[in-house]
């Protein structure tokens, strides 16, 4: 392979990167602070998905809106979820929230089918990119669509002002206090289970924000989550868990990995990550950016 | 009573006795149709329940036209979810536990293969309509299975040949990683090969399912052929059209062949998104009169138009209904005697015969176009109709099968 088309591929994997991110970064951000293993993530991305596309179905809301509206709904849905279900089984054995959020997961997928067949008579939906970011654009090495171009921007904006706000704010200073010592933190008169509650919507939040994302790439359907999530563990497993970096870095790094990869040998690309994740496992057990378990 | 009621009577309750003696031959005293198929993933929609109610209404229809098996057929729908193992067990479950004489349908060629290999120990007749292998009728050919509606040979000798013959004569191909793509890519590529045409590279095997093509896509800009050649199906076609669209490969001049298309996938993504691009088909609902009016019957029973594969599945089962009435038995040895060599014509397999070598069910096929949104003339009109191949030419010639039954 001639090295422009090996430049093409190294730039279309950021796309790919960029939901393997955002994705790994909501379940970096849940486990980091609530050590709970959020396996109904990828059914909260079709979530965000599916919303855009029934709030456009609905009240005719374009892209633009839904971006900001979507994110809010399954955030909500997200901080409901957290008060009435998970909050139960915080102190129990971490296979009951396992079993929780795979429920859930199962539960969300053959809703949103019943729903969607039963409403729009379809089981998959196209959805459109906003006018002003439909068509494609030529970069000069490549004929690129304009669209994931943007998706690309609009990630790495959104993992900066994530890793700003948890590495360099107050906010980001109690909620790591938390995530550290919440009998301390509590001692200092910081209500965090309500913090635990809000990390959990804003996490969920972001899974919504990469399916509106994903939306006009893919078509809406069901069981989109299901295949992204398994990577995107993988993903959090080799940046070590709960760590933000980590997640975001290692993220864009197996997108582009995965599409070189698909490009030079495509049997293997679904298998990469997971050569990777083994390769990581075995040199360093925490993750490429994770603390060993005693330093924490 | 006068002697005309009288005599009325008398042959009404003669022909009663018959009728019952007839179905009596039946074993445990009922046709038992199974539909094994996808009812929850990405073929659900193209076959599925749609399937299920089409082998219904062909149960309901026989047993209308043949008083003597009033109540005597029953349908059951099971789920196989495209998985070779699952197919097995179920066929296997199906036959053993709840008595079935008859499978069809069978989306996804791995799952078909699986499942009549346990048809065949069995003994009971296999039907497969939407599995599109053609080692079903070569290879792995049987006495119990016959290979109805369409296969890879005919997809790809109905597109590959309309296609390039239209100037689209250097191709790149991708296909979904098993057994049903990795076929259709080798008859593709003879198919386009054979009629002049060349490959820029060798074809690329994408994991199925999946949902995005972009690498593909990229490679295919930087290569330039005349045709981006697509043996996915289902919700991967759709990924991949949408994804064809998204990186303008139409306006580059790369244009599409599609290697199996159903009137599902032209649904999900809009006809533009799909206008202009060639298909092989076996049937489509506004065809003819005939279609159209089984078509209607269809959407009034099931709430949407069918596909050819849920048509496909009415045609099939009644196909083996009417043999079993002729055999008057669902002995499999002497349903297929009566399959084998038929001759026949419906409102979905015109000019059909069941060739007694492989079991392979020879019918017309057509090459169609999808028309834009604006030149379609009603919902559901998606077809235009370029040829139609005649059922001796449509399908692999004998010469070539490796079928030894």
């Amino acid at each position: 392979m001639n090295t422009q088309l090996l430049l093409i591929q190294v730039f279309n994997g950021l796309v790919n990167g960029a939901f393997y991110a955002l994705l790994s970064l909501g379940l970096a951000v849940i486990f980091g602070m609530l050590r709970i293993v959020n396996f109904a993530h990828g059914a909260l991305y079709m979530l965000g998905a599916f919303v855009a596309f029934a709030l456009g179905q609905a009240f005719g809301l374009g892209f633009w809106p839904s971006l900001i509206l979507a994110p809010l709904i399954v955030g909500l849905i997200g901080v409901v979820l957290e008060r009435t279900l998970l909050s139960r089984l915080y102190g129990l054995e971490p296979s009951y929230n396992l079993l929780l959020t795979f429920g859930l997961t199962l539960l969300t997928q053959d809703l949103v089918k019943q729903v969607m067949l039963s409403q729009y008579a379809v089981s998959s939906a196209p959805y459109t990119p906003p006018e002003a970011l439909s068509g494609v654009v030529n970069l000069g090495f490549v004929v690129f669509p304009k669209y994931r171009l943007f998706v690309i921007a609009l990630s790495v904006v959104i993992c900066l002002i994530t890793w700003f706000v948890i590495e360099k704010t107050r906010v980001g200073a109690i909620i790591r206090a938390s995530t550290e010592n919440p009998g301390v933190t509590r001692a200092f008169g910081i209500d965090v289970g309500k913090w635990v509650t809000g990390v959990f919507g804003v996490g969920v939040g972001l899974a919504g924000l990469a399916g509106v994302l994903a939306a006009p790439i893919y078509s809406v359907e069901p069981y989109m989550g299901s295949e992204l999530i398994i990577t995107t563990f993988a993903v959090v497993v080799i940046g070590g868990m709960g760590s933000i970096l980590g997640s975001v870095v290692t993220g864009f790094a197996v997108g582009v990995l995965a599409a070189v990869g698909s490009a030079l040998y495509p049997p293997i690309a679904n298998t990469l990550v997971f050569i990777l994740m083994a390769l990581v496992l075995l040199v360093r057990p925490s993750g490429l950016f994770g603390l060993p378990e005693g330093a924490r | 009573m006068n002697k005309t009621k009288l005599t009325a009577l008398l042959a009404t309750a003669a022909l009663g006795t018959l009728g019952a003696a007839q179905a009596q031959t039946l074993s445990d005293g009922a046709i038992r149709v199974g539909v094994l198929t996808d009812l929850s993933g990405v073929y659900s929609e193209l076959a599925g329940q749609g399937s299920v109610k089409a082998a219904q209404m062909a149960a309901e229809d026989f047993m209308k036209a043949n008083k003597a098996y009033a109540g005597k057929v029953t349908v059951t729908g099971v789920d196989h979810q495209n998985k070779a193992d699952v197919a097995g067990n179920k066929a296997a479950e199906m036959i053993d536990r709840q008595g079935v004489d008859m499978l069809v349908d069978m989306p996804t060629s791995s799952a078909a293969l699986a499942a009549t290999e346990v048809a065949r120990q069995k003994k009971v007749i296999a039907m497969v309509v939407t599995g599109a292998t053609t080692a079903l009728t070569n290879e792995k050919c049987n006495r119990y299975t016959f290979h109805y509606a369409y296969d890879n040979f005919m997809l790809a000798n109905g597109t590959g040949t309309a296609v390039t013959k239209r100037g689209g004569n250097s191709w790149y191909i991708i296909y979904p990683n098993y057994a049903f793509g990795q076929d259709l890519n080798r008859q593709m590529m003879a198919a386009v090969q054979e009629n002049g045409g060349k490959m820029v590279t060798n074809s690329d095997a994408t994991p199925f399912p999946n949902t995005d093509f972009s690498s593909y896509l990229l490679k295919a800009q930087s290569l330039k052929p005349k045709i981006f050649g697509t043996m996915q199906a289902g919700n991967d076609l759709v990924n991949v059209v949408k994804q064809y669209n998204e990186f303008g490969l139409k306006k580059q001049g790369i244009g599409l062949g599609i290697g199996l298309l159903f009137e599902t996938d032209v649904a999900a993504l809009g006809q533009d998104a799909f206008a202009g691009a060639i298909a092989t088909v076996p049937w489509f609902w506004n065809y003819d009169a005939r279609s159209r009016q089984w078509a209607m019957k269809f959407e009034k029973a099931f709430g949407k138009k069918p596909t050819w594969a849920q048509a496909g599945v009415y045609s099939s089962t009644m196909t083996y209904l009417q043999a079993v009435a002729r055999a008057k038995t669902d002995t499999s040895d002497a349903v297929v005697k009566a399959l084998e060599g038929h001759s026949f014509d419906d409102f979905f397999a015109r000019n059909a015969t069941i060739r007694a070598q492989d079991h392979r069910v020879l019918l017309n096929v057509h090459t169609v176009m999808v028309k834009s949104k604006a030149e379609s003339k009603e919902a559901g009109d998606i077809y235009t109709r370029l040829a139609t191949i005649p059922a001796a030419k449509a399908f692999m010639p004998l010469s070539e099968s490796k079928c030894k039954m």
